[in-house]
C-alpha cells in the first residue's frame, strides 16, 4: 500500500526505523506541550470554559497566544491540555463525529455523547494520545461538565481544573465557588482561577480565554483578558538598507508580461 | 543529541507589510561534522508559497517529495492552487497521520494568501513534529537555532517592515542566531514576497 | 524481607543540585559597565520567589552576578564578600577588579570536584578606570570580555548582543565608521530590551530586573540623568561610582 492510497487512521511505517534509532542512542524529541491552565465552572444557566493562551517546547514559549477551547458543536466547547497536537486532532475528530451523529439522528448533540467518543478513543489508544481534557456543555438534559484524562477515565464535577496550572486554578475554586452563581460571578471566577495558573504557573501565560455556554447561546470570548502585553520597546532596532552583505540575487516577477511585436505588417482584409 | 539535531539546520519566517521572508542556513552535516554547504531546506509549494523542512536530512527529501504529491494531487482535483493556510492544514494533517512514528522535521511555512477582494495578505506558520499549527502574526522559527531565532527575533522584529527591511532584519536575525548554533550556518538563503515578485539572495557570512 | 535482610541491592541517591533558572549579562563601556539580572527563582514549574537578587555590589568598583543553583550562589558570594573584607582589613584599600577575578577562580578551581553549581559574571572598572566584564564556568575558567550573558536565557540574549553590541554581520557604507565605545543609554536601552525579549519566549525569566552602573573615577553620570529611578549605592564618592537600576518584567 504505498501514498497512492492511504487508509485511514495512523500510519506506523516508520516505527521501526525511528526505533531503531533510538536504539542507537538517539532519544525522540520532544513534541509541543501546552503546559496549560484550562478550567470549567458550572454556574446558574449554563457553563463556563476558561484557558490561558501559552504554548511550550520545554521551557520556550512557542505560541504566546494559542487557542485551548475547541470547537465540539455549537453547544459544546472542549478545552485541551497536555500534547498540543493531540488536542486538536481528538477534539477536531470528534467535533467531526458529533456531526455526523448529529446529521444521522436529528438531533441536537449531547455533552455526554462527546464525552463517550472521546474517553472510548482516549481509553483505546491506553494514554498514548496524551490528551487531558475539560469538556463542558449545554443539551437536552441541562448543562454538563467533565474532565477527560489521557487514559479515558472521566469525572463528572460542578468545578474543575486540568493542566500544570490545575492546583493554581483548583485552589481559587475551592474558596471561590458556590452554587447557582450569575453569568457575570462564574465568568469572574473562571477568569481569577486561569490568571492564577497565569501567573503562579510557568507552563502558563499570556491572555484568559473564556467560553460562556447557555441553553440558548454560546459566546466565545477569545483573549478576553490580556494581562501580559510587551512593554514598549527601549529603542528601535530596525537596520540601515544594505547593512546585511549579500553574493547573489535572483528576482522572479510574479506578473507576466507579454509584449507583441509585429514582424510584417499584414495585407488588410477584405470587408468590401 | 536527539535524531532532530542530527543533521543540522534551522529556518525562520517573519511577517512584513505586505510581504513576508523566509529563511534557512544551507548546511548539511552528520553531527559535528560538515558535509555540504549547499543543502537547500526551503522548497517553492507554488508562486506564492514557500516550505522550509529542518530537521533530519533524509526525511526533509521523503517530506518535501510527499508534500509534491500531495500538492499535485489537490491542483488536479480542484483546478486550482492551494492557498497557503490550507497547505499549512495539509502539512499539519499529513505528520499527525504519522503520529506514533514521526518524521523528524518540523515545518515553516510563509505565503501571501489570496483575500477574498483579490489582494494579497502575509501568511505564515509553523508545526511541530507531529503537526501542531503555530499561526504567529510576528515570525517562527524551527531547527537546532531555535532558541537562539526566538531570542534574536523577538529583539529585532518590528510591526510593519516594508520589503527592503524586513530583509535586512530576517538576514540580521538568522546570521547572528546561526554564529552561536555549532549545527547550522554554512551559508544562508533568504526568499523575500510580495504580492508580485520573489527574490531570492544568498547571503554574505562566516563559513565556519 | 520480613527478617530486615535485603533481596535485591538497593540503591539511593540524593542529588545536591538544582537548577533555579533566570539569567544574568554585563556590557563594558569605555568607563563604565552595566551589570544586569531577572529576579525571579524558580524550581521548575513554580516560582519560589519573585524578587531574589542575583546581583551584588562587590566594593565600589566591583559588582558579581551570579546564576545557576541559587543555594551555591549566595554561598558563593557570601564567601567573596568574605574574603574581600579581609583583604580590606589587611590593605587598607578595596581589591582591584582584575585580583578579585583571579580570586574567583580560585574559590571556584578549589571546589573542582564539587563545584559551585554557578556560572559567575564579574562586572566593574579596571585600575586604569576602562569597563571590564569577565565571566567564569562553574569551575573556575574566565576571560575579560565585553559583553557576556549566562543563565537560562544564554542562548537567546547571546546573539542579539553579539549583532547589538559586536556589531556582528553588520556591514557599514564605504567610508563610514562606527563609534569605538557604545554609549551608557545605548547600552542600558539595549539590557533592557534583551530582558524584556527573553521574558517573552523563556519562562523562567521574569518578575523584576536589577540593573547596576559602575561609572569609573571621574566620569559625569552622562547617560544616567534621564534614566528613571537610578540609586546611588556609592560609599565613596572620590573613587569609581556604583548605581542601580530597577524595572520590572512580566510576571507570567
Amino acid at each position: 500500500m504505498n501514498s497512492v492510497y492511504s487508509g485511514p487512521g495512523f500510519d506506523f511505517a516508520n516505527t521501526a526505523r525511528n526505533s531503531f534509532l533510538e536504539s542507537r542512542g538517539l532519544p525522540l524529541p520532544k513534541a509541543t506541550s501546552t503546559g496549560t491552565t484550562i478550567v470549567g465552572c458550572l454556574f446558574k444557566d449554563g457553563i463556563v470554559l476558561g484557558a490561558d493562551t501559552r504554548a511550550t517546547t520545554g521551557p520556550i514559549v512557542a505560541d504566546k497566544n494559542c487557542e485551548k477551547i475547541h470547537f465540539i458543536a455549537d453547544n459544546i466547547r472542549c478545552c485541551g491540555a497536555g500534547t498540543a497536537a493531540d488536542t486538536e486532532f481528538s477534539t477536531a475528530l470528534i467535533a467531526s463525529n458529533i456531526e455526523m451523529h448529529a446529521l444521522s439522528t436529528g438531533r441536537k448533540p449531547r455533552v455526554v455523547t462527546a464525552m463517550t467518543m472521546l474517553k472510548q478513543m482516549l481509553f483505546r489508544y491506553q494514554g498514548n494520545i496524551g490528551a487531558a481534557l475539560v469538556l463542558g456543555g449545554v443539551d437536552a438534559d441541562g448543562p454538563h461538565l467533565f474532565t477527560i484524562h489521557p487514559h479515558g477515565s472521566t469525572d463528572k464535577l460542578p468545578y474543575v481544573t486540568m493542566g500544570s496550572g490545575s492546583l493554581a486554578a483548583m485552589a481559587v475554586f475551592e474558596s471561590g465557588w458556590k452554587q447557582n452563581m450569575t453569568r457575570e460571578e462564574a465568568l469572574d471566577l473562571v477568569t481569577a482561577a486561569v490568571s492564577a495558573g497565569i501567573f503562579n504557573d510557568l507552563g502558563s501565560g499570556s491572555n484568559v480565554d473564556a467560553c460562556v455556554i447557555t441553553a440558548s447561546h454560546t459566546e466565545m470570548l477569545r483573549n478576553f483578558v490580556k494581562p501580559n502585553e510587551r512593554v514598549q520597546k527601549e529603542r528601535s532596532y530596525k537596520f540601515a538598507r544594505g547593512t546585511t552583505a549579500w553574493k547573489k540575487e535572483d528576482i522572479r516577477d510574479l506578473i507576466i508580461t507579454e509584449d507583441i511585436t509585429v514582424i510584417r505588417e499584414g495585407e488588410a482584409m477584405d470587408i468590401s | 543529541m536527539s535524531i532532530m539535531e542530527y543533521n543540522g539546520g534551522s529556518v525562520i519566517a517573519m511577517v512584513g507589510k505586505n510581504c513576508v521572508a523566509i529563511a534557512s542556513d544551507l548546511r548539511l552535516g552528520v553531527q559535528s561534522l560538515g558535509i555540504a554547504s549547499n543543502f537547500q531546506k526551503i522548497f517553492p509549494v507554488t508562486d506564492r508559497i514557500f516550505v522550509g523542512l529542518p530537521g533530519l536530512a533524509t526525511d526533509v527529501t521523503t517530506l518535501h517529495e510527499q508534500f509534491r504529491y500531495r500538492v499535485n494531487m489537490y491542483t488536479i482535483k480542484e483546478e486550482r492552487e492551494i492557498e497557503p493556510e490550507t497547505f499549512a492544514a495539509l502539512v499539519s494533517s499529513t505528520l499527525y497521520e504519522r503520529r506514533f512514528g514521526p518524521y523528524f522535521i518540523e515545518p515553516v511555512i510563509a505565503g501571501m494568501q489570496r483575500t477574498p477582494s483579490g489582494s494579497y495578505k502575509p501568511f505564515i506558520a509553523a508545526t511541530d513534529l507531529i503537526g501542531c499549527l503555530n499561526f504567529a502574526k510576528d515570525f517562527v522559527v524551527a531547527g537546532t537555532a531555535s532558541d537562539k531565532l526566538f531570542g534574536v527575533a523577538e529583539g529585532l522584529w518590528e510591526e510593519d517592515l516594508g520589503p527592503e527591511d524586513l530583509f535586512e532584519t530576517i538576514s540580521q536575525t538568522m546570521l547572528n542566531a546561526v554564529d552561536r548554533d555549532t549545527n547550522s550556518g554554512w551559508g544562508v538563503v533568504v526568499h523575500l514576497l510580495t504580492k508580485d515578485k520573489v527574490i531570492t539572495r544568498t547571503l554574505k557570512g562566516r563559513m565556519d | 524481607m520480613p527478617d530486615g535482610s535485603y533481596a535485591h541491592p538497593q540503591q539511593r541517591q540524593f542529588n545536591p543540585y538544582t537548577e533555579n533558572g533566570g539569567t544574568i549579562l554585563a556590557i563594558a563601556g569605555a568607563d563604565f559597565t552595566v551589570i544586569a539580572g531577572d529576579t525571579r527563582q524558580s524550581e521548575g514549574y513554580s516560582i519560589q520567589t519573585r524578587y531574589a537578587p542575583k546581583v551584588f555590589r562587590l566594593t565600589d568598583r566591583a559588582v558579581l552576578a551570579v546564576n545557576g543553583f541559587a543555594a551555591d550562589g549566595n554561598m558563593f558570594v557570601k564567601k567573596v564578600k568574605q574574603r574581600l573584607e579581609w583583604y580590606r582589613h589587611a590593605h587598607a584599600k578595596d581589591m582591584p577588579l582584575r585580583a578579585i577575578a583571579r580570586l574567583i577562580q580560585t574559590m571556584l578551581y578549589a571546589q573542582r570536584f564539587f563545584p559551585y553549581y554557578v556560572y559567575n559574571i564579574l562586572g566593574g572598572i579596571e585600575e586604569d578606570g576602562s569597563g571590564a566584564v569577565y565571566s567564569f564556568d562553574p569551575v573556575g575558567s574566565y576571560e575579560r570580555e565585553a559583553c557576556r550573558a549566562a543563565g537560562a536565557a544564554q542562548s537567546l540574549v547571546q546573539p542579539f548582543l553579539d549583532n547589538q553590541i559586536y556589531f556582528k554581520n553588520q556591514q557599514l557604507p564605504p567610508g563610514q565608521t562606527r563609534p569605538l565605545h557604545l554609549s551608557l543609554s545605548d547600552v542600558l536601552s539595549i539590557v533592557i530590551d534583551s530582558f524584556t525579549s527573553a521574558t517573552e519566549r523563556h519562562i523562567e525569566v521574569g518578575d523584576g530586573l536589577e540593573i547596576y552602573v559602575v561609572l569609573a573615577k571621574g566620569r559625569g553620570p552622562q547617560g544616567l540623568e534621564a534614566v528613571r529611578g537610578a540609586q546611588e549605592l556609592t560609599t565613596n564618592a572620590e573613587g569609581d561610582r556604583v548605581f542601580i537600576v530597577r524595572r520590572e518584567l512580566k510576571k507570567d
